[in-house]
């Protein structure tokens, strides 16, 4: 199991929920799990419904087992401020650096040196050791940004291959794709059912591949149950109306002769739904990669919502 | 599903079909609709008559090909098939493209050239943070200084807040403009080393920090790059600012897309709040993909209940066929799943291992229930996130959408999206 786990898919399909989950279900049975956020949103923190999280890793949550989920949101600017200071020693001036707005600059313009930064620091806490040499943290999951983005923000290399050959940040993009390319990372998308999140999902899939990093599962999300398919549907539409309508009414259900047409005609759309589905999972069968999938929280996402995703994830396998 | 009588329905169509109006901007948080409602208004502003062009941002495939303008060439096409007087034209936004054509459009081909191949502006104008919204804004300037349509619709790029598409230019702008780069262009300016005399000792050592950290060629090729557009259109501020005053132009209407979830409504909310603080004219919120049921009488509780009463086998199947067989043989009253001497099966596994398209009309029955069951929580679920929507901005007029149980990716989805905005046939049946 990779110890780097990274959580990427389309927009709103549920990378934060999906890397929340999974960074709990990796803690059970006394693991220790850091979950990294990259995008300044303070997504963890609603999520776990805490306060907004400082630039410093904290235990949010407690794992069945007796596990530990810590939390860090990793912030650009403060990243590169600390930076500095390691290298250039640049006491106040790092202060007035800010002020003029060149840290800004240097992390909001320089392709590469921000996302440098984040990768680092996420790589960073998965080398990590305590004193007696065991790992800071078994698992590192990160909360990353959309599939649209994911490789150019892992492939920090070719992104700083324009800026200083020498210099800290060089060296950290080296470090880091050291990392991220090995064995010890994966990158899971997260898609709905629906052509155009598993449209993305293949594209993200051939960019990652093309870039030589390595690609995790396919985490199909939000997957509703299937209580009827479409044979079943069609054979109920027509003669057998009657007696549907029959079973209503001795099933203890009042007016079945007006409710029987919209429970059909819901019957229908789901069947329509269903086969959209299949189509869909077709296409991500055919990416070859392993698929997990984890179901719709029919409530509302909360916390026990999160804990139960979790368990499904275990169940998947993927604490193992 | 019934518009709270606490919110006044929105009406698209005197809002299509009034000449004042000259733009839409579709807004809202990722994924909930933007593209889709941009392009069904589009549709239906044509066929009533209107000569409407649409700027979508990366429309899903299927869409893009349907109306004919998966070419990416830039520029706005008719769309076929429009029945009705108007004329529809769209386009898909190309956001490089639209950045080179700006800067070809204001330098002689050997500064545009040498523009266009900065790698400082290569990778500004491939997908920096901001330069999509930016270039939609500025796409919209065009179109609108065109003159050739009637009405624009416009989409606004996925992105995770609604508030992007106001604010991306102006940080995008404000940024180029910034101190920090017009200190460091102040050398290149002035020439060399006169203007380093401008700087203090700290600012060089920054400068100098920051080179040997980005390398020096790549603050080169920034400065360069922002004296070349400075001189060129007089700063990206001013322009930003330009089509952000379209924005606030009479005859200009913003419709707040958002589907009926918490965050895609908390997002809508704070996108109000801020339409209103910039005096920019809210026409109303677009609730999309919502649910409804023809049974609505029928409740989660009951349905559910109703179910288990006929998956417990306490109710007689009523199949025919290879039920009717059944039927004849075990007396009335007695468990289905009794062992049947007839073919050697039992009632329920019956669907599993022979005819699955025939499942038992209990099995199937019991199947409608739970799905009804499922349908009304989430109707519940909706009812209750847009209700506290409502009851924070009773003010905003809604039109709610149904959710169709497929993609919309063709002018016959467009169409039925468009009948649900204007209100024809809303969240009923059981869509
Ligand atoms: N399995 C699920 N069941 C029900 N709701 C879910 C599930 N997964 C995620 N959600 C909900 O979907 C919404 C989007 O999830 P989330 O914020 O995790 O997505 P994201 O991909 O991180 O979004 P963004 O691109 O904005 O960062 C949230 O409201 C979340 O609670
Ligand atoms: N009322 C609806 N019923 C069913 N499907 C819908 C409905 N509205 C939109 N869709 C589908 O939902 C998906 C997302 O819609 P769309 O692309 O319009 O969203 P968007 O807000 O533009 O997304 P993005 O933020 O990624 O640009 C599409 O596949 C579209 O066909
Ligand atoms: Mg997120
Ligand atoms: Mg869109």
């Amino acid at each position: 199991m990779s110890r780097l786990q990274v959580v990427s898919g389309k927009g709103g399909t549920g990378k934060t929920t999906v890397a929340a989950a999974l960074a709990l279900a990796l803690a059970t049975e006394g693991k220790r799990t850091l979950l990294v956020e990259v995008e300044g949103r303070q997504g963890i923190a609603q999520l776990f419904e805490t306060e907004a999280l400082p630039y410093e890793e904290r235990k949010i949550a407690v794992a069945p087992g007796g596990g530990e989920v810590h939390a860090l949101a990793i912030d650009a600017e403060r990243a590169l401020l600390d930076y500095l200071q390691m290298f250039y020693k640049l006491g106040s001036a790092g202060r007035a650096l800010k002020k003029l707005g060149a840290i800004d600059f240097a992390t909001t313009i320089a392709p590469g040196v921000r996302d440098v930064l984040l990768t680092g620091k996420a790589c960073e806490a998965v080398r990590r050791r305590d004193k007696q040499g065991r790992f800071a943290y078994d698992y590192v999951v990160m909360d990353a940004p959309p599939t649209g983005r994911i490789t150019r923000f892992l492939n920090v290399n070719d992104e700083v291959a324009g800026l200083a050959k020498i210099g800290p940040i060089y060296n950290q993009a080296q470090a880091v794709m050291r990392v991220l390319k090995s064995p010890g990372t994966a990158v899971h998308l997260v898609t709905l059912l629906e052509e155009m999140p598993v449209q993305e999902t293949a594209d993200g899939v051939g960019e990652l591949r093309a870039a030589e990093l390595p690609v995790g599962k396919v985490i199909v999300n939000m997957v509703r149950p299937h209580v009827l398919d479409e044979e079943a549907v069609n054979g109920v539409a027509g003669d057998r109306r009657k007696e549907v309508t029959k079973a209503l009414a001795a099933a203890g259900v009042s007016a079945p002769t007006k409710l029987v047409g919209p429970l059909l005609e819901q019957a229908a759309e789901h069947a329509q739904r269903v086969e959209l589905e299949r189509e869909q999972r077709a296409v991500l069968a055919k990416l070859g990669l392993p698929t997990y999938e984890l179901p719709l929280i029919g409530e509302g996402m909360d916390l026990a919502g999160l804990y139960r995703l979790a368990g499904e994830l275990r169940n998947l396998g993927e604490a193992r | 599903m019934t518009v709270d009588p606490a919110a006044a329905p929105l009406e698209v169509d005197p809002l299509l079909d009034d000449p004042e109006t000259r733009i839409i901007v579709c807004c809202g948080s990722g994924g909930v609709g933007k593209t889709t409602t941009a392009a069904a208004l589009g549709v239906r502003a044509a066929e009533r008559g209107r000569k409407v062009v649409v700027l979508t941002i990366d429309p899903a495939r299927r869409l893009a090909q349907s109306m004919g303008i998966d070419s990416l060439d830039n520029t706005p096409r008719q769309v076929k098939g429009i029945e009705g007087p108007g004329e529809l034209h769209a386009m898909m936004l190309d956001m490089k493209r639209t950045f080179d054509e700006i800067v070809e459009a204001h330098a002689d081909q050997d500064r545009a050239r040498a523009i266009l191949e900065n790698p400082f502006y290569q990778s500004l104008s491939a997908g920096f943070a901001g330069t999509q919204e930016y270039m939609a804004m500025e796409k919209l300037g065009q179109l609108r200084a065109r003159e050739e349509w009637d009405l624009i619709v416009v989409d606004t790029p996925p992105s995770r807040s609604a508030l992007d598409f106001l604010d991306a230019p102006k940080r995008l702008g404000s940024f180029l403009d910034g101190k920090f780069i017009r200190l460091l262009m102040a050398p290149a300016k002035m020439g060399g080393r006169a203007g380093m005399k401008f700087l203090n000792v700290g600012m060089s050592m920054m400068t100098g920090t920051l080179g040997k950290l980005l390398g020096g060629q790549f603050l080169r090729d920034v400065q360069t790059f922002v004296a070349a557009m400075d001189t060129m259109f007089g700063g990206f501020r001013t322009r930003a600012d330009a089509t952000y005053r379209l924005l606030q132009a009479p005859g200009t209407a913003f419709l707040v897309v958002a589907a009926p979830e918490r965050d895609a409504l908390r997002e809508a909310a704070y996108f109000v709040e801020r339409l209103a603080a910039e005096e920019m004219p809210l026409a109303g919120l677009v609730l999309n993909r919502v649910h409804g049921s023809g049974a609505a009488r029928l409740s989660a509780e009951r349905a559910r209940a109703a179910a288990e009463n006929l998956e417990e086998g306490r109710i007689v199947d009523q199949g025919h066929g290879k039920n009717g067989v059944r039927e004849a043989a075990s007396p009335a009253g007695s468990p289905p799943d009794s062992p049947d001497p007839g073919p050697g099966q039992l009632p329920h596994q019956e669907t599993e291992s022979q005819t699955p398209e025939q499942p038992s009309v209990n099995q199937l029955t019991a199947g409608l229930l739970r799905l009804h069951a499922e349908r009304m929580q989430v109707l519940k679920r909706e009812q209750r996130t847009r209700d506290r929507f409502t009851a924070l901005h009773p003010e905003v007029p809604v039109a709610e959408v149904a959710a169709l149980p497929g993609d919309v990716h063709d002018l016959a989805g467009l169409r039925a999206i468009g009948d649900r905005l204007a209100g024809g046939s809303p969240a009923t049946g059981a869509a």
